[in-house]
């Protein structure tokens, strides 16, 4: 590890869909080593754009990510575990062999960890994940993602869709089992719910970041929460 | 369950006034160790770092020592104990106050008022 105190720095990233519609136009950020950073901002601001890019399933048309001083590509998938906003395991599955698929792919998959999780969140190891709700199919991700000992966690929308109750029992899980010392990047639309375990947040709109700031600031400085702030702004 | 936080107001302030209470109260007693950084942030339901700013927050007030095997400690000075219950009461007082001077009450109105309350609670407490 440097003694580099951001563990992700974007630089003036830019991305186009066929040519023509600017997704992210000129967007830079950082993310600070142990800090839990939301990316927030409106359906289609460019927000899922923006975490491709991160995760090397994207390629920025100008500008830079840097992750541990590495662009995103091999290096970075051995410190990045990310959450896609979408399912993407195989649904025919069990859990215990979603679970031992995701031990066999990562190396740092700590299974302990995995173990806790799932009584935590109550996921039966026998359950096929077909029949699994919503709420209960996110928190699977979820505990894949999180059981593993990374340097930086990016969930797309880990919260999107699913019941109050499991929004509150996802958060909690997220703030009980990041790695020690290790950064998350949250992307969603549902700002109330999330920012209280917001150290920074990072505002997109129409493919720009608006601002990026810490949550307490934001805060003390315009004496409103950051939704009341954001739908100020975007209104 | 995460604590009811207002988010209009810094957070780490709001879990430092909960923490405060807390030790006043003796939820948390003198020479306690206080639960970590971490556990006290899932708990609470926010970053640890929002925690630790609360913590140096509880620190500089003189409530809260840290040791460095030990974690941190509930102060074990009475002086700043009395002092800060004494502070929390006057707080509260004066918002009692305010308030019922705002609504047309004069001292010896409120003096009556309270005696009268305070009897039939402890008369209450009696019964009890």
């Amino acid at each position: 590890m440097n003694g580099n105190e951001n563990i992700l720095t974007a630089e003036h990233l830019v991305k186009s869909y066929r040519g023509s519609h600017r997704a992210v136009d000129d967007c830079s950020f950082v993310i600070p080593r142990g800090h839990i950073v939301g990316l927030l901002g409106p359906n289609g601001c460019g927000k899922t754009t923006t975490i491709k890019m991160i995760n090397g399933l994207l390629r920025p048309d100008e500008g830079e990510i840097l992750i541990d001083g590495e662009k995103p590509g091999i290096a970075t998938h051995a410190m990045v575990s990310y959450m896609p906003d979408r399912t993407f395991l195989d649904l025919d599955m069990k859990i215990s062999s979603a679970i031992a698929f995701y031990a066999d792919v990562f190396g740092d998959f700590n299974c302990g960890k995995a173990k806790e999780m799932r009584s935590e969140l109550g996921l039966e190891e026998d359950a096929k994940l077909k029949e699994l709700s919503k709420g209960m199919l996110e928190k699977l991700q979820l505990l894949l993602v999180m059981s593993r000992d990374a340097q930086l966690y990016v969930l797309d929308e880990p919260i999107g869709g699913v019941d109050p109750a499991a929004r509150e029992s996802i958060l909690h899980s997220i703030l009980n089992n990041s790695a020690e010392n290790a950064a998350i990047l949250i992307s969603t639309h549902l700002i109330a719910e999330v920012e209280n375990i917001l150290d920074d947040v990072i505002l997109m709109h129409s493919g720009h970041v608006v601002l990026q700031e810490p949550a307490e600031q934001l805060r003390a400085e315009k004496g409103k929460s950051v939704n009341s702030y954001f739908k100020e702004v975007f209104a | 369950m995460a604590w009811e936080l207002d988010s209009d107001r810094p957070i780490y302030l709001q879990i430092a006034d909960i923490m405060e209470s807390g030790i006043i109260s003796g939820r948390y007693k003198p020479g306690e160790k206080l639960p970590s950084v971490r556990e006290l942030a899932v708990e609470a339901g926010v970053t640890p770092n929002t925690v630790q700013r609360s913590y140096a927050e509880l620190e500089k007030r003189g409530l809260v020592n840290t040791r460095r095997t030990s974690g941190r400690i509930v102060t074990q000075d009475e002086n700043i104990l009395k002092e800060t219950r004494r502070s929390m009461a006057q707080e509260q007082i004066e918002l009692f106050l305010n308030k019922m001077k705002e609504l047309g009450f004069s001292s010896e109105e409120i003096r009556a008022i309270m005696d009268e309350f305070l009897e039939e609670g402890g008369k209450k407490n009696e019964r009890e």
